[in-house]
């Protein structure tokens, strides 16, 4: 389990072990490491049985492009008849009749599910501690969190639980915690990837991604996942690149744009300076440096906190104990049963989400907050698409600290909030960016996010694998046995 | 103080789909409870909306056929609200931008033209059914009807009686059967009116507090609780009241209409653009595309009556009442060699009172057009009489037999010969000497007695000119 996805790839396709031996290594990966808590549910009998599909369709002739290769997916991806949580007690026993087009995809291409990792109740939270099922722990450092919301998947592929596993990104969630337990995490471009069967937080921002151990596995993870669907009506119907015979090429002629805002206050000292020495060895390269501005990105932490919770407060509405998922035991009326099973079933975060985004959606403030936030968008997306007229790719820190301790924030919201500050304005343009591994501060990972042009993610990839043949902070491990 | 009434209707069509508005599942009616309702429909976790191509079309159709402006760009929003039978917790409707807007209905009542606006037309989707003590005094909820495509067709307040929003609503709903957009059909909801009323003194430009009624399902209703309605509003205004702006449901078997909730009860449905929904998009090849498919309209249809089959404007008016009709009658016709009236008399008349009285649809008919057209066929030729062709008539519908089978079949065939005729003429006048002398005398009344003497004796079979004529000839001093 020390090899990346795409060396098990070819020692699968080579016969040196097969999907069976993979798949009891991951799951034995997972007991020893329970501790962590990165999974809610592992199907062990479902797994093997898979795997051993897997083999036999390669004994018969079979090659998926993941054919074998253990993955887990976020517990916020439909996958029928194997229980998915959202991470809430809403939807703690309820097991979906069909499956995501994202887990169809992955299984399709011969990927064998392992399990469903651990999350921020409804995606929402940056440290996965707002789980039903208890916060996921930083294989690097137990007393401090995993970044969230797809704390689970990040923390299972840093264990080496598992080499690959999918997230979701509304306003982070797959980078940041990428940026905590140093990995590779790539945010598509929205519409890039199907959200049919992935449970909504943020309709208009949110999007599913690949999370490995480097670029180039996240390239063969989207290349099964990305494409048009057309039970997605906001999804795209432009070809897909070839990500993973792209990945080759030099860094000569790129410009990167590195931004200006920042590296202002905030930005942890440390991280400042593993950025500069990336960017610095992107100049080594053969690429050049351009200084650009986004100077409405600092609104952009507002303007999300107004269109995220406004949308969540209208897709978490089907939750209402009326056909599926938990109903309150004692109730008067109706409107009693809604309040209790709403109030019981979802966490304070949730509920703090719902209640801003009523508010921001009542009559009287709609023009005032929703209307003003999406103005707002539009002017932060107007932002990259001037910078991008000057460079190709952005590049800059992804989160403004490591990995904070367990607890340190949970009282705090804002502060919380804060953290996604250089990966929320991405959501907003529905750009793409991923996060990878560029340092240690404090003995912990540094994330290095590059963002790119609407469905450029080739370049991206490419990018990263360059920066990754010519470095190794991405084949760093945390202290596990 | 004489009053003035002013209503507008909103009225919901459901679409004839095969598909649910956002979903694959089927829309057909009556299926046992939930099962007709699909993934999207019951809103389990995940699932996305994508929209049915042909409501657009049928809804793009529907403002073709007002004169309405088609919007290229229109955008579907949530309106937000919880209830057992809203699955999402939120119904997908088009709130700012709908698809159709600023359409005219002509409407034709004693005699004059009233032409009402349409305000807008917008698609949208059915909520399901809650189903009070279906199961042991709980609440059951049926979702079949849940995401059937509806097009709210609003209306400007531009009707000034009941009778008027009657006869806009009988247009309507004649409008959207021509359309094959909508069945109609009142008793399953297929076609559903609220109406807003409100009364202000006659001369007043300005409206008065409007009430909207709900739950009228019948055009009858339609009139009773609008009357209702407007007789209350005066008596609470003359006794020095004032309305308030609330909802109303219409109770039929009371006949009476309750307050429901009030305009500061209602929701506030916190509407905002569907982000799963991009903006329905438009192209000029699309609309031109569903205008090159329009059928002929009820109001052209019933000109084209008029003009090629020198119809009047109350029978062109009956004959179009439904598309399906207007070409039945089209199919009598169609032949050539019958007179176009003749043949809209049997068509409104017996024809119609056959259907009435076997309580059937147009489309279960047992005399089809090409069998009526054979039966008038053998009017104009003078094989048989008119009174004999009702007899005829009533065979085919009872046997299905075509005309000349009846004829033959019953020696039904008229006696047009003149010998014939002068034989029974002589059998008559033979019979009735003291008849003879009296019309001889003068008594020219009693002619007639001997025409029907002469076609009894015929058992109805006698050219009833021809009798005349030969009658005339014989009596003669």
């Amino acid at each position: 389990m020390s090899e990346t996805l795409a060396e098990l790839v070819r020692g699968l396709a080579a016969g040196r072990y097969s999907s069976v031996e993979l798949v009891d290594a991951s799951l034995a990966r997972i007991r020893r490491h329970a501790d962590l808590n990165a999974f809610i549910t592992v199907d062990e009998e479902a797994a093997r049985a898979a795997a051993r599909a897997a083999d036999q369709a390669r004994g018969a002739g079979g090659t998926g492009l993941l054919l074998g290769v253990p993955l887990a997916h976020k517990d916020i991806f439909c996958t029928a008849g194997m229980r998915t949580t959202c991470a809430s007690r809403m939807l703690a026993g309820f097991v979906a009749p069909y499956d995501a087009t994202v887990v169809a995809r992955l299984r399709a291409h011969g990927a064998v599910m392992v399990g469903k990792t651990n999350m921020d109740e409804f995606a929402m939270g940056s440290s996965n501690e707002t789980s039903y099922f208890g916060p996921v722990r930083n294989p690097w450092d137990p007393t401090r969190v995993p970044g969230g919301s797809s704390g689970g998947s990040a923390a299972a592929v840093a264990a080496g639980l598992v080499p690959a596993a999918t997230g979701t990104d509304t306003g982070g969630s797959i980078r940041q915690p990428a940026a905590f337990c140093g990995i590779t995490g790539l945010k598509p471009s929205y519409g890039r990837v199907s959200r049919y069967g992935m449970i909504a937080f943020a309709s208009s921002l949110d999007q599913a991604g690949p999370m490995a151990r480097s670029a180039e596995d996240c390239a063969y993870v989207l290349a099964a996942m990305a494409g048009f669907d057309d039970r997605d009506s906001t999804s795209s119907e432009r070809p897909v690149d070839d990500y993973i015979g792209g990945l080759s090429g030099d860094l000569a002629g790129l410009r990167i744009g590195v931004v200006r805002e920042h590296f202002g206050a905030g930005l942890d000292a440390e991280i400042g300076a593993a950025t500069q020495a990336a960017l610095a060895e992107f100049e080594r390269l053969g690429a050049t440096l351009v200084d650009v501005s986004l100077p409405n990105s600092a609104a952009s932490l507002p303007c999300y906190y107004v269109l995220a919770p406004a949308e969540a407060s209208s897709n978490l509405a089907r939750y209402d104990g009326v056909r599926y998922g938990y109903r309150a035991a004692g109730y008067r009326d109706l409107e009693d049963m809604y309040k209790k099973t709403r109030g019981e079933g979802f966490g304070a975060e949730v509920k703090r989400r719902i209640m801003i985004g009523t508010y921001a959606l009542s009559s009287g403030y709609y023009d005032a907050y929703y209307l003003k936030a999406l103005k707002l968008r539009r002017l932060v997306a107007d932002d990259f698409a001037a910078a991008f007229a000057q460079c190709d790719i952005i590049a800059g820190p992804t989160a403004p600290t490591t990995a904070f301790a367990l607890g340190a924030k949970t009282d705090d919201p804002v502060s919380m909030y804060m953290n996604d500050i250089y990966t929320i304005p991405v959501n907003l343009a529905g750009l793409p960016a991923l996060s990878m591994p560029a340092g240690l501060a404090g003995g912990l990972p540094v994330g290095l996010q590059l963002v790119g042009r609407y469905l450029d993610e080739a370049r991206l990839l490419r990018v990263a694998h360059r920066y990754q043949q010519a470095t190794d902070w991405h084949r760093r491990r945390p202290p596990l046995s | 103080m004489e009053w003035e009434t002013v209503i507008g209707l909103e009225v919901h069509a459901q679409l004839s789909t095969r598909s649910k508005i956002f979903s694959g599942a089927p829309t057909a009616y009556g299926a046992p409870p939930n099962q007709q309702a699909n993934e999207i429909d019951i809103a389990l976790p995940g699932v996305l909306p994508v929209l049915n191509r042909e409501a657009v079309r049928m809804a793009v159709r529907f403002g073709l056929a007002v004169g309405a402006t088609i919007n290229r760009h229109s955008v579907f929003a949530r309106k937000n609200y919880f209830y057992p039978d809203l699955p999402k917790g939120y119904q997908i409707s088009q709130y700012e931008r709908p698809i159709v807007e600023h359409g005219r209905l002509a409407v034709d009542l004693d005699g004059d033209t009233h032409v009402i606006g349409i305000t807008r037309a917008h698609l949208e989707e059915d909520a399901g059914k809650s189903l009070h003590d279906a199961i042991d005094g709980l609440t059951g909820v049926d979702l079949n009807r849940a995401g059937t495509p509806l097009l709210e067709i609003v209306s400007e307040p531009d009707m000034r009686s009941s009778a008027q929003a009657v006869a806009y609503l009988k247009t309507l709903h004649t409008l959207v059967r021509y359309l094959e957009i909508c069945d109609g059909n009142m008793q399953e909801g297929s076609f559903r009116c609220d109406a807003n009323v409100s009364v202000r003194p006659r001369g007043e430009s300005r409206f008065g507090t409007r009430t909207e009624l709900k739950n009228i399902n019948s055009f009858r209703f339609v009139e009773r609780a609008i009357d209702y309605e407007v007789r209350r509003q005066i008596a609470v205004l003359e006794g020095g009241g004032s309305i308030r702006q609330e909802t109303r449901l219409y109770d039929a078997d009371r006949d009476e209409t309750r307050s429901m909730r009030s305009k500061e009860e209602a929701n506030d449905y916190r509407y905002f653009p569907d982000p799963d929904l991009p903006p329905l998009l438009l192209t000029d090849a699309f609309v031109e595309d569903v205008w090159a498919d329009m059928p002929e309209l009820p109001a052209a249809k019933r000109e084209r009556f008029c003009a090629a089959y020198g119809l009047s404007r109350y029978d062109a008016t009956l004959l179009t009442a439904t598309r399906e009709l207007a070409d039945y009658y089209e199919g009598v016709v169609a032949g050539g060699g019958l007179d176009p009236k003749l043949a809209a008399n049997w068509v409104s008349g017996e024809l119609l009172a056959h259907l009435n009285s076997a309580g059937l649809d147009l489309a279960a008919t047992r005399v089809s057009a090409t069998a009526l057209a054979g039966l008038l066929r053998r009017i104009a030729d003078n094989t048989i009489s008119g009174k004999i062709a009702k007899e005829v008539f009533e065979a085919m519908w009872t046997d299905g037999a075509d005309a000349d089978r009846v004829i033959a079949a019953r020696g039904l065939t008229q006696i047009t010969d003149d010998g014939a005729i002068e034989a029974l003429v002589g059998e008559v006048m033979a019979a009735h000497a003291r008849q003879v002398e009296q019309y001889r005398c003068g008594e020219e009344k009693v002619f007639g007695f001997f025409v029907g003497q002469v076609m009894k004796a015929s058992r109805g079979k006698a050219n009833p000119a021809k009798v005349n004529e030969i009658l005339k000839r014989k009596l003669a001093p």
